[in-house]
């Protein structure tokens, strides 16, 4: 069974995340189980995969527009982030606004090339849920979520900047120096 | 000088300990060279021609001598001896051992100093004008703002995996002395007929492969808006700009292919999101963030300086270092002094540890022991009383540092090319010593006027060629090292690109074009007032070239009259 890091603790995994064939044609689908399907998958067999037993899920890539699930977001179970290449940051921006501006209050997972130096800011993006890529040690990473302790910015964690919270607390907001 | 508070210091002392224990896991082959490069990049490490390049973040520039004394100790202890200010107002050791880095920015850490984004692709040190906080034409300080900017930018989760680096500049004034034309974002204070504060925004700028002046995006900016208008910026180039091939990966390339006015568009729909949100600055935050600078508390002082009149009128050397090197203030009493970095002989923008501890003595007894990195690779002390000003100019001179030579040809921009660069095609250091030999002659040099030189290794252009009046740029012609040299550009709210003016030339040339370019500009301008860069405007850059490459027309009549005359 696959493990995952989900809320800081590792677990195992139930769903399979289902790729394209080598030719970019639609995956075929697995009678039963959990399943992350690509986007081009769920908008060309919406029907079909909503009928389907067992929990979905789909998965962007970089490029993908999260726009497309915006409206389907009550029928998923996971929605993920495909990265190919950690250094492809556009995921974390899809992180951002699925939380931010479409609202998606489920599991968001990062999958692919994610190691364990990017997950501060992954979660900071908002993704609860990694799948390490394979080499990478799951119990040592546990620890880089606690890199840091503060964020200027909003983050997942802490919905408002450094400094508004800071001006919440004491009006003139230099209770901290 | 910005001070940190608990949580400043907190977070860049936590980069340390991150930093440490990556650079431990990859000595111990646990993290790949692939994984590991984005992460030491991050952190101001490059690995180098030689051995890593350490590149420490400068704030816009702003330095205490502590900070400065620091420096001289890191350039002691882990490198040799020495360092070299950049184009981008930071500070690069050429010489660190990979191992060592945590330790070096653990020292940092302990003057509130860092390396966090000073390389990778990701939001890099903001710059400013280096007159910031005391140019007489501020409509805000501009310290303040790239504080702000510095604090959104640091560690930012969601673009720390940038398309291509990201460079934004602020001018507190009109008078753009920052170079915001070209940068990836660049700002602009301005009032609106209100009287509101707020910001001209520019996007797309930039020099390297592509030059490209900067598009406005928005004429006037509330400042409240900040923030988030840059959040806007940074995601569509975050979601859109092009990963495909680093060339082409910088947000101008973006804002080139979708057009101005469809890249606008893009961020004003992304804005309507943002606008508003949590990150809305208020009037209390900006004063906090003011509150955190130290200020110097400048004494009441008269226009005219006891001594310092007779000195001028009395000493020449003094009154030509005056004219060149001392800047306004918007203080009565006070001035903005450049300790030039670029005496002949020695590479632009290099400072040894022993100047290095020098001008921070120097900061401490004549500028409130603050002073300033200027983009054009010099040291500025920014508060100096006018009647210390002869004292001071005697100082710096026996330190090697009062070269008269600020904003005149010898004033060389340039980057560390070939000599220690792998990326250059070209060697600079040895150009622009040569050029600073030819026109060693002060009088000659005051005689040219004000004419900005500037010398990049290769096209990425960290020597700012582009907007340079002259600018040289290292290329390779089938492995041996030539030069191009363009004329035209310029900096600030004229910037203009130069354009090349002809066939690439070798190192030992270079001087001699130069002379001819100056020759043709001497005998063409209209007046001593009329500078380099006008008569190139003027007349165009045909005179130039023929003066340079000879006319092939006239030379073909020539020896048709010869012929004849045969």
């Amino acid at each position: 069974m696959a493990t995952l890091i989900r809320h800081r603790k590792i677990v195992s995994d139930n769903w399979q995340l289902l790729k394209p064939a080598d030719d970019g044609s639609a995956p075929p689908l697995p009678e039963s189980g959990d399943i992350i399907v690509p986007l081009a998958a769920w908008l060309a067999q919406r029907d079909r995969l909503l009928q389907r037993p067992g929990r979905l899920g789909v998965w962007l890539a970089g490029g993908d527009e999260p726009a497309l699930i915006a409206e389907d977001l009550k029928n998923l179970g996971v929605v993920a982030v495909y990265f190919t290449q950690f250094s492809d940051g556009r995921g974390y921006s899809l992180g951002r606004l699925l939380r931010v501006r479409y609202g998606w209050r489920g599991e968001l997972r990062a999958v692919g090339d994610v190691l364990r130096d990017q997950l501060f800011y992954l979660a900071g993006c908002g993704f609860d849920a990694f799948a390490l890529r394979d080499d990478q040690d799951l119990q040592a990473a546990l620890s880089a979520f606690g890199d840091f302790s503060e964020a200027y910015q909003a983050s997942a964690a802490r919905p408002l900047p450094l400094f508004r919270r800071r001006h919440l607390n004491s009006p003139d907001g230099m209770e901290w120096s | 000088m910005y001070l940190y508070d608990e949580i400043d210091q907190r977070l860049v002392d936590e980069r340390v300990a991150q930093y440490r224990d990556q650079t431990r896991r990859y000595l111990a082959g646990a993290l790949t060279e692939d994984d590991f490069r984005p992460l030491r990049l991050q952190n101001g490490l490059y690995i180098q021609r030689h051995a890593p390049m350490l590149r420490v973040s400068i704030p816009y520039g702003l330095l205490s001598s502590r900070q400065l004394r620091a420096l001289a100790d890191i350039a002691r202890t882990w490198d040799r001896g020495y360092g070299h200010f950049s184009t981008r107002q930071n500070i690069q050791f050429n010489w660190p051992k990979l191992e060592d880095v945590p330790e070096i920015l653990a020292r940092l850490a302990t003057v509130q100093m860092h390396a966090i984004q000073t390389s990778g692709n990701c939001i890099r040190n903001t710059t400013t004008d280096h007159f910031a906080g005391i140019a007489p034409d501020e409509i805000v300080d501009p310290l303040v703002w790239c504080e702000i900017i510095r604090q959104w930018s640091a560690f930012h989760p969601e673009f720390a995996y940038l398309p291509r680096k990201f460079k934004i500049a602020v001018s507190g004034s009109e008078r753009d002395r920052a170079a915001v034309q070209v940068h990836d974002i660049g700002l602009q204070a301005r009032q609106n007929a209100a009287g509101d504060v707020g910001f001209r925004v520019l996007a797309g700028g930039g020099l390297g492969r592509t030059p490209i002046i900067g598009a406005a995006v928005r004429e006037f900016l509330p400042w409240q808006h900040l923030l988030t208008y840059l959040d806007a910026i940074l995601r569509v180039y975050n979601c859109h700009g092009r990963r495909d091939n680093k060339y082409k990966a910088r947000i101008k390339i973006l804002v080139k292919e979708l057009t101005p006015e469809a890249f606008r568009r893009q961020v004003e729909e992304e804005w309507a999101h943002l606008k508003d949100g949590p990150a809305t600055l208020f009037t209390e935050e900006i004063r906090r963030i003011e509150r955190r600078f130290t200020r110097p508390n400048y004494l009441k002082l008269d226009a005219l300086a006891p001594g310092y009149a007779l000195e001028l009128a009395r000493d020449k050397a003094f009154a030509n270092w005056v004219r060149r090197n001392v800047h306004a203030h918007k203080l009565t009493g006070y001035a903005a002094v450049t300790l030039s970095l670029k005496k002949t002989g020695v590479p632009p923008g290099d400072a040894t540890a022993e100047q290095m501890d020098a001008v921070a003595s120097l900061a401490d007894r004549y500028s409130f022991g603050e002073l300033r990195v200027s983009h054009e690779q010099n040291l500025i002390l920014a508060d100096v009383r006018l009647g210390d000003l002869h004292a001071l100019w005697q100082e710096a001179k026996a330190l090697g540092l009062a070269t008269p030579n600020i904003g005149l040809i010898t004033n060389i921009i340039a980057c560390p090319g070939g000599d220690f660069c792998a990326l250059a095609n070209a060697k600079s250091i040895p150009v622009a010593e040569a050029i600073q030999r030819r026109f060693d002659d002060l009088d000659y040099q005051h005689d040219i006027g004000e004419l900005d030189l500037n010398i990049s290794g290769c096209m990425n252009s960290c020597g700012h060629h582009h907007i340079g009046h002259i600018g040289i740029l290292g290329v390779d012609k089938q492995g041996a090292e030539f030069y191009q040299i363009s004329i035209g550009g310029a900096q600030g709210n004229e910037a203009s690109l130069g354009r090349v003016i002809g066939p690439s030339v070798s190192q030992a040339q270079v001087p001699d074009v130069i002379e001819k370019l100056i020759e043709i500009y001497l005998e063409c301008r209209d007046s001593e007032e009329e500078r380099f860069i006008d008569v190139v405007r003027r007349i165009g850059i045909e005179p130039f070239k023929e003066h340079v490459y000879g006319n092939p027309h006239q030379a073909q009549k020539n020896s048709q009259r010869q012929l004849a005359v045969a």
